[in-house]
């Protein structure tokens, strides 16, 4: 689209009065639905942390009574009692919630949403309606998926991987149309991402300001697009493999079923190539968030701009030809296991440049400890773990004593809550004065971080160690094996330092509400960064900008000896001599 | 941490935890120094008043180091993963006893060949949960599932592979000391997934010999047990 063709779009816009539906509901104003998304992922966080919970008391205190969860009805819970079918449900809900609905709509639709037009100096996303549609489909995907609560039969109880034949067919579960409903809701939640992503591509590609080079991008902007592509290319897999898997369910055909010819690991080949990109769908984004936070509070550029954007690619790229590590004791040719295993140690090689690189951004800075500026160190410290304990599963040796084991229970929460989790804190407070047009408070801020980060060490650390002992996954009642019982004191610590990470979370949800309500009011860049949402008024009008801003630099210019402050937007435009040196990078 | 391992008592169990800790070393010197480097990081270079930042790009000597060295680190460990891999995995041996091991909601079927070493006649035996195997000997497990995808596990001897319906899968082990150990199912199968275990003993050739005299009372048992079948019809 031509820059004149938007000015002419974002002015039109400006003129139209909106009613209240098509203003808050019905919107098609990307900081809108950035918002919508957001809301709608952290309602379903805190669903499938309390299903988390649940989760633990069992493990902690097996077939005791849940305290507070009496009132819960038959065939779910026997008076306060869970049964191992609703224990399976529950963790396979708390995982599918998480990813799919909360983690996923928070980062990529909130944030997505809010920032990809505003970084890149755009009135809107390409396609507005398009977006609405992208948040509407998602929350009929979400009822969907909440419906399955209350059929018949319970919920999908197959775990997040729903690997068939247990999820193929209904007598195998015991479930029906929970598990029907689950494909369902997911299907339709990837025709939103489609949409979204589509959006996302096209808006990057297209509608940046002048002088917006790729290579001036924004680290975050670049995460997004890259995750965009990831999406339009790897949810339609999962959505063919699910349409496969429903057709198995109820209409007859074998596809995934030996007696009728059909391939169990076909499910899993499918899935897995889906699912190991979709986890960089949930960490690329958070790295993204990091990049830009740390600049701003070292002061300092980011330390090898370019390698960071080409890392970030290096994994989008490496995230298809991995998928096989899920499956090296799924009885996959056993040869084929060391080709996987290659691919899968070289991603270690870009996540290095990342975390050296994000050290290097804090060498020599000037570090300010804001409560966002925290939560994306916890990300990079978290990510280190997490990354690190990545490297046990890639050993394919290695990984037939820890496959199935809480190792990987703890791996992927230090990635998908150390990494992604602290990522979404660290963005809500930064851009919390931009979306809402207040400040967070500080002080509730920094006693919700440090409490979060105690507990959630304390609640997912000890986990290396029961995978360590050989404490298998998924399963109800650690305590009927002989082997595990010398653990169950970890066990039990874990429940209880989970129950605290729940509890800490207090004081984010009052700071939010409390904030949104009757924080300060915060000016246009409170936080005095360069990047173009900046530029805009906090929270920005509908078409954002009172003019389209021009691009002088990149977006990471802290204490450029050009200028006396410690800041140089990249729209401020400097006399000709010193702007011929401010053309690097 | 690894302490935490249960006891190994299987011959390639050694070189895994080898690797184990091998990576364990890599993994926690990594982690020290990035995490010394961080906090030194913040501690040195907090806000203090009147001073600015350093104004850097990066450094292309520091980048092209820290892509490097991770990337052989990671090939050594390749190709030191793939030698131990391929001897659990790959180059199954004939074995000195066969076993065909079947998972189902929610047990394991454990199918003696008998004397004769083949299975599918007559004079196969089978048991639910018991493995009865010798200390010292190559036994040869062949897997298989009627319903649904299990995992065989056997924790103590460092051995895990998932059954899969419509094929059969072989894998091995060998047991270096006698006693008993469990084996349960690692991959969720329903609802009854946690609980489903058996039992692996592993026995002195004198007590093993002593079983198997017990299953298999010499030829005229034999014949009995092809009597009784005939007779069953």
């Amino acid at each position: 689209m031509s820059q004149a063709a938007v000015a002419a779009h974002g002015a039109e816009v400006h003129h139209e009065e909106l009613g209240f539906w098509r203003r808050y509901v019905f919107s098609t104003d990307h900081k809108t639905i950035g918002r919508q998304f957001l809301f709608l992922g952290l309602v379903m966080m805190l669903l499938g942390g309390i299903l988390a919970l649940l989760v633990r008391w069992e493990l902690g205190w097996p077939e005791t009574r849940v305290p507070l969860m009496g009132w819960v009805p038959e065939p779910f819970m026997y008076d306060g009692y869970m049964g191992p079918e609703f224990y399976n449900a529950v963790f396979t809900m708390h995982a599918t919630i998480m990813i799919f609905f909360a983690v996923m709509p928070i980062l990529v639709g909130g944030f997505g949403n809010f920032l990809i037009p505003l970084m890149i100096g755009a009135r809107d996303m390409a396609f507005p309606f398009l977006n609405m549609l992208s948040f509407w489909v998602a929350v009929v995907a979400g009822v969907i998926m909440l419906a399955g609560f209350f059929v018949p039969g319970g919920h999908a109880a197959t775990g997040w991987t729903a690997y068939a034949p247990l999820s193929a067919v209904p007598t195998y579960s015991g479930v029906d149309w929970g598990q029907n409903l689950w494909c369902l809701s997911l299907i339709v939640l990837g025709i939103s991402s489609l949409m979204g992503s589509i959006n996302y591509i096209t808006t990057v590609v297209n509608m940046r300001a002048p002088g917006m080079t790729f290579f001036r991008l924004p680290l975050v902007i670049w995460s997004l697009f890259i995750v965009a592509i990831l999406l339009l290319l790897a949810l339609p897999v999962l959505t063919a493999a699910l349409g496969m898997l429903l057709f198995d369910r109820m209409a007859g055909t074998s596809f995934f079923l030996p007696e009728g010819g059909g391939e169990p690991l076909l499910w899993q080949h499918l899935f897995w190539f889906f699912g190991h990109p979709e986890v960089y769908i949930l960490i690329l984004p958070a790295m993204g968030v990091a990049s830009e936070i740390l600049p701003v509070f070292a002061r300092k550029p980011i330390f090898g701009y370019r390698a960071m954007a080409y890392s970030m690619i290096a994994i989008a790229f490496l995230s298809w030809i991995v998928w096989g590590h899920h499956m090296f004791q799924s009885g996959m040719n056993p040869t084929l296991g060391s080709t996987f295993m290659i691919t899968t140690m070289l991603i270690a090689v870009p996540s290095a440049i990342k975390t050296f690189n994000w050290l290097g951004t804090l060498w020599g800075g000037d570090i300010h400890f804001t409560t966002p500026m925290l939560n994306a160190l916890a990300f990079v410290s978290m990510f280190v773990i997490g990354g690190l304990s990545g490297i046990y599963m890639a050993s394919t040796p290695v990984d037939i004593f820890i496959h199935d084991t809480y190792f990987i229970v703890a791996h992927i929460h230090y990635v998908v809550f150390g990494g992604s989790v602290f990522a979404i804190f660290a963005a809500v407070y930064y851009w919390f004065p931009k979306m809402f047009g207040r400040m967070m408070n500080e002080t509730l801020g920094k006693i919700h971080f440090w409490l979060t980060f105690v507990a959630f060490n304390c609640t997912f650390f000890p986990m290396h160690i029961l995978g360590v002992g050989g404490h298998m996954r998924r399963i109800y009642n650690p305590l009927q094996y002989e082997f595990l019982k010398p653990l169950q004191p970890i066990n039990e610590f874990i429940s209880i330092s989970a129950i605290c990470l729940g509890i800490a979370q207090i004081p984010f949800i009052v700071n939010f509400f409390w904030s949104l309500a009757f924080g300060r009011k915060a000016e246009r860049n409170p936080w005095k960064a360069n990047t173009l949402e900046w530029d805009a008024p906090s929270p920005p009008p509908h078409g954002n900008f009172e003019s389209i801003p021009t691009v002088y630099r990149g977006p990471y210019e802290y204490s450029s000896p050009l200028v006396p402050e410690d800041w140089l937007p990249q729209t401020r435009r400097l006399a000709p001599e010193r702007a011929a040196a401010a053309t690097v990078s | 941490m690894l302490r935490w391992l249960p006891e190994n008592v299987s011959t390639y169990g050694e070189k895994i935890d080898g690797i184990f800790y091998l990576i364990y070393y890599i993994t926690g010197a990594t982690f020290v120094l990035v995490t010394a480097l961080l906090v030194a990081f913040l501690v040195l270079y907090r806000h203090r008043p009147g001073r600015k930042a350093v104004y850097t790009h990066g450094n292309t000597a520091l980048e092209i180091t820290w892509t490097i060295v991770p990337a052989v680190i990671m090939v050594v460990l390749g190709l030191v993963s793939k030698a131990r891999w391929d001897e659990v995995k790959v180059d199954i041996p004939r074995g000195d006893i066969q076993v065909r091991v079947t998972g189902k909601q929610f047990n394991w079927e454990i199918l003696y060949p008998g004397p004769d070493g083949k299975f599918d006649t007559e004079d196969d035996l089978q048991i639910d949960n018991d493995l009865h195997v010798p200390v010292g000997k190559v036994v040869r497990v062949a897997l298989r599932s009627k319903d649904v995808i299990h995992s065989f596990f056997l924790p103590h001897l460092r051995l895990k592979q998932d059954t899969v319906p419509g094929r059969e899968i072989l894998t091995w082990f060998e047991a270096t000391k006698p006693g008993t150990y469990e084996i349960p199912c690692a991959e969720l199968c329903g609802f009854g997934h946690s609980g489903m275990k058996g039992t692996l003993y592993v026995h002195t050739p004198e007590d093993y010999a002593r079983w198997v005299a017990e299953k298999w009372p010499a030829q005229q048992a034999r014949l009995g047990t092809k009597s009784e079948a005939e007779a069953r019809g």
